[in-house]
């Protein structure tokens, strides 16, 4: 058998050939051309959300040529927690994660910074609140764009007819749909009355005091109100102040009309609360009101969603954020960028959001007067006044302005819910006191 | 002077067949085929447990960013914790009185079983071994719901006879009782039929000598059943012990450890810190406090048991 040599001028001419023709050649993009990029979002509660993020991901896939896969990963028994710490431990797996409240804090070394998104985000879609900036800010590094999916205000949910007919108040009024709020008058004092005259009527708040984040938030709420710092700015302990005092009596006496085994709540205690018809006021996002939309739709058509009531230090009302963060050893970190920026779209908000029936809330400003809120009911407009657009009241977080490493303690071993219950079982406000400050002492960890 | 020739590839020849048959009578003992046979089982126990154990003991010794070495430091600064000290007295109550009551149930109940005559053992046997069939995150849930604190089916029932309303998992102490409550229900079955089991293999003549002697029911039990079931009552104590001290699949959907960390043992505890904390190196070290509480209990027990085997 002849073998054919390949002459030494053979081979530079082909080489030359070849070369050519690579580079005059025209680029021809394959299907999945930008390489592959995995996401891991929260798997939504309410039926059909899911859906509307997969389209969004698909037409911008189709439109860059990236191959997608997306897990939508449970909050249930905190699976999202363990797969961020996993991840985290293994430095490997989705490209893009969501991360609820405080997880960028807590992996803030791990994180790409995202002011590249974030920030013309910002100058399209306006500034984003206090809350957001406290929980997705290090330093000047964003570590994730503020997400629309799972994002929540904790706002009081009252039941119209219970409210009027108990405590005396039109909560429709107060808060009017497509109008301002007029509730100058709803404050820690009004609440406390309304709390005791339900109660008496037999339909107490559904307030729980357990360790979970439902009545944590809500404590937070009230403490912020009360201008109750236990840890400072700067990480100092500072519990044994005054307007610490004063919070732990006022929801001393708030407690006494509480359900009795609040301490044992958990987060579906209180849908459970409303959907029941047990309640006249639940502090919670429209999720229990779309259960009852449709497990017991005589209660939803008289709930309302509105603001917290006003304390000495001011309005506030828990808010949690979720942010998606990419990993700094991402393998395409430029793709996940650009899928950020397509999702923060206000039109793709606007499809997100409506999705959720309302739930999902942007984080920026001029996203919280979408149409859906001022639509969705019965009854029609309940949902006006969730996304806060109005600004009546400032969106907070429990522990806050702790450094955040340190909230993160507070806020997950509910020491603020704990204070509150120990006081109210008839511990001395100084021993509750101090036994706060070891525990926060405690904390401070690095 | 003899000439000896040199023949250095019949001398490896000579070792590569010594070797094949040293390997062929290797592969033919019974200790190397047994060894093959557990081979899978060794590498996943090397992947799923010690590598994992192994891996807890390094985060155990990292500070909380996981960027320095701090030795005992995590240790040091759990025994200064009042809620540390907290959840070891919890672990220890949940373990101790869980698994003294499920042997004691469980002991009962195989006398019980043993003395149904044998045509309608089997369907008792079967019903009884339910609560430990069902995986326990179900149950737990089907428990969480007849101790709700606003829903209870036992508070409804109580109500009938005007008792209660008990907040069963609200009040620290009911919560403690129905956490211990719950693991008795699931983990007393196990007993049950292992009891049962040992019970069946006591000698008949035992019992007969004993009855012959004059022996009461109390002494029979005394003198024949206990001796007999010794060593299976101490495995199974120390077994029992290790899965009830590392129990939180019913403590975490139960209460999650609450009213005010009162029913926090050491496995619900650690994820609490490690894993919704974000603080992993502490949560390790929590859940490494269990090791050698149990390796001392494990020692003790195991070598009893090997003491009796000698004497026998």
């Amino acid at each position: 058998m002849s073998r054919r040599r390949l002459s030494r001028r053979q081979f530079v001419a082909a080489t030359a050939m070849s070369s050519a023709a690579l580079i005059t050649a025209p680029y021809i993009r394959g299907a999945h051309a930008a390489g592959k990029l995995t996401m891991g979002f929260w798997d939504h509660w309410v039926p059909g959300a899911n859906k509307a993020s997969t389209d969004l991901v698909n037409e911008w896939a189709a439109k860059e040529k990236v191959e997608v896969s997306i897990d939508y990963i449970t909050s249930q028994g905190n699976k999202n927690l363990i797969t961020i710490e996993a991840e985290a431990q293994a430095k490997s797996g989705h490209d893009i994660l969501a991360m609820p409240t405080w997880w960028p804090h807590a992996q803030s070394d791990l994180l790409e910074p995202m002011n590249d998104v974030v920030e013309p985000l910002i100058t399209l879609n306006g500034a984003v609140n206090g809350t957001v900036q406290y929980l997705g800010k290090s330093g000047d590094k964003w570590l994730g764009v503020p997400a629309c999916i799972g994002s929540q205000i904790k706002g009081p949910c009252s039941r119209i007819d219970l409210m009027k007919k108990y405590a005396g108040i039109d909560v429709q009024e107060m808060y009017p749909a497509g109008s301002p709020p007029k509730a100058d008058n709803w404050n820690t004092d009004t609440f406390l009355k309304a709390a005791e005259a339900c109660h008496k009527g037999g339909f107490p708040f559904g307030i729980g005091l357990g360790e979970t984040s439902d009545s944590v938030d809500t404590v937070g709420a009230f403490f912020l109100a009360f201008g109750a710092e236990v840890v400072d700015v700067k990480g100092n302990v500072v519990v044994k102040n005054d307007n610490v005092r004063q919070v732990l009596e006022y929801y001393k006496k708030l407690m006494a009309f509480l359900p009795p085994d609040a301490p044992a709540w958990d987060d579906a205690s209180n849908n459970r609360w409303l959907v029941s018809g047990k309640g006249a006021l639940i502090m919670n996002p429209p999720s229990a009101w779309a259960v009852a939309k449709r497990d017991a739709p005589q209660v939803a058509e008289q709930c309302w969603t509105h603001g917290f009531p006003v304390g000495p230090k001011g309005r506030f009302a828990p808010f949690l954020p979720y942010f998606w963060s990419v990993w700094n050893f991402s393998k395409n970190k430029e793709a996940a960028k650009s899928l950020l920026t397509h999702l923060s779209q206000p039109a793709s908000v606007e499809r997100l959001v409506e999705a959720s029936g309302g739930y999902d809330l942007p984080a920026f400003e001029k996203l919280t007067t979408l149409k859906v809120w001022a639509e969705e009911g019965p009854p029609k407009g309940t949902l006006f006044h969730y996304p806060n657009p109005y600004n009546h009241q400032k969106l907070s977080i429990a522990a806050s302005p702790a450094p955040p490493k340190i909230a993160q303690q507070i806020y997950t071993q509910a020491t603020l819910t704990k204070m509150c219950v120990r006081f109210y079982q008839g511990e001395a406000m100084e021993k509750t006191l101090a036994w706060a400050e070891g525990e926060l002492e405690g904390f401070m960890r690095s | 002077m003899v000439d000896v020739a040199f023949q250095p590839n019949s001398v490896l020849e000579t070792r590569v067949v010594r070797k094949r048959a040293s390997l062929r009578t290797a592969l033919k003992r019974k200790s190397t085929a047994a060894f093959l046979m557990t081979l899978p089982l060794i590498l996943l126990v090397t992947i799923l447990v010690i590598y994992p154990a192994f891996y807890s003991l390094h985060l155990a010794t990292l500070n909380k960013s996981m960027q320095r070495f701090v030795g005992f430091g995590n240790f040091e600064f759990l025994f200064k914790r009042e809620t540390f000290w907290l959840v070891v007295k919890q672990s220890c109550i949940f373990a101790i009185t869980a698994v003294v009551f499920k042997a004691l149930i469980g002991f009962i109940v195989a006398h019980f079983v043993h003395n149904v005559p044998a045509k309608g053992q089997r369907k008792w046997r079967g019903m009884l071994l339910v609560p430990w069939v069902i995986p326990p995150a179900m149950s737990t849930l089907a428990w969480l719901w007849l101790f709700d604190p606003s829903y209870s089916a036992f508070n409804y029932t109580l109500s009938f006879f005007h008792v209660g309303p008990i907040a069963w998992t609200g009040d620290a102490y009911w919560a403690r009782f129905s956490v211990i409550l719950v693991n008795i229900w699931f983990g007393a079955p196990f007993f049950m039929i292992l009891y049962l089991a040992s019970l069946k293999s006591v000698p008949e003549q035992l019992y007969e000598a004993a009855a012959i002697d004059g022996a009461n029911w109390w002494q029979r039990i005394w003198y024949v059943t206990l001796p007999m079931m010794r060593n299976i009552i101490a495995i199974t104590l120390l077994f029992s012990l290790i899965v009830t001290f590392a129990n939180f699949d019913i403590v975490r959907i139960l209460t999650a450890g609450g009213p005010l960390d009162h029913t926090h043992i050491f496995a619900t505890w650690a994820f609490r810190v490690g894993i919704e904390g974000g603080d992993i190196p502490l949560g390790a070290s929590v859940s490494l406090f269990m090791f050698p509480i149990l390796a001392i209990a494990a020692v003790f027990i195991l070598r009893d048991i090997n003491q009796r085997g000698n004497e026998a």
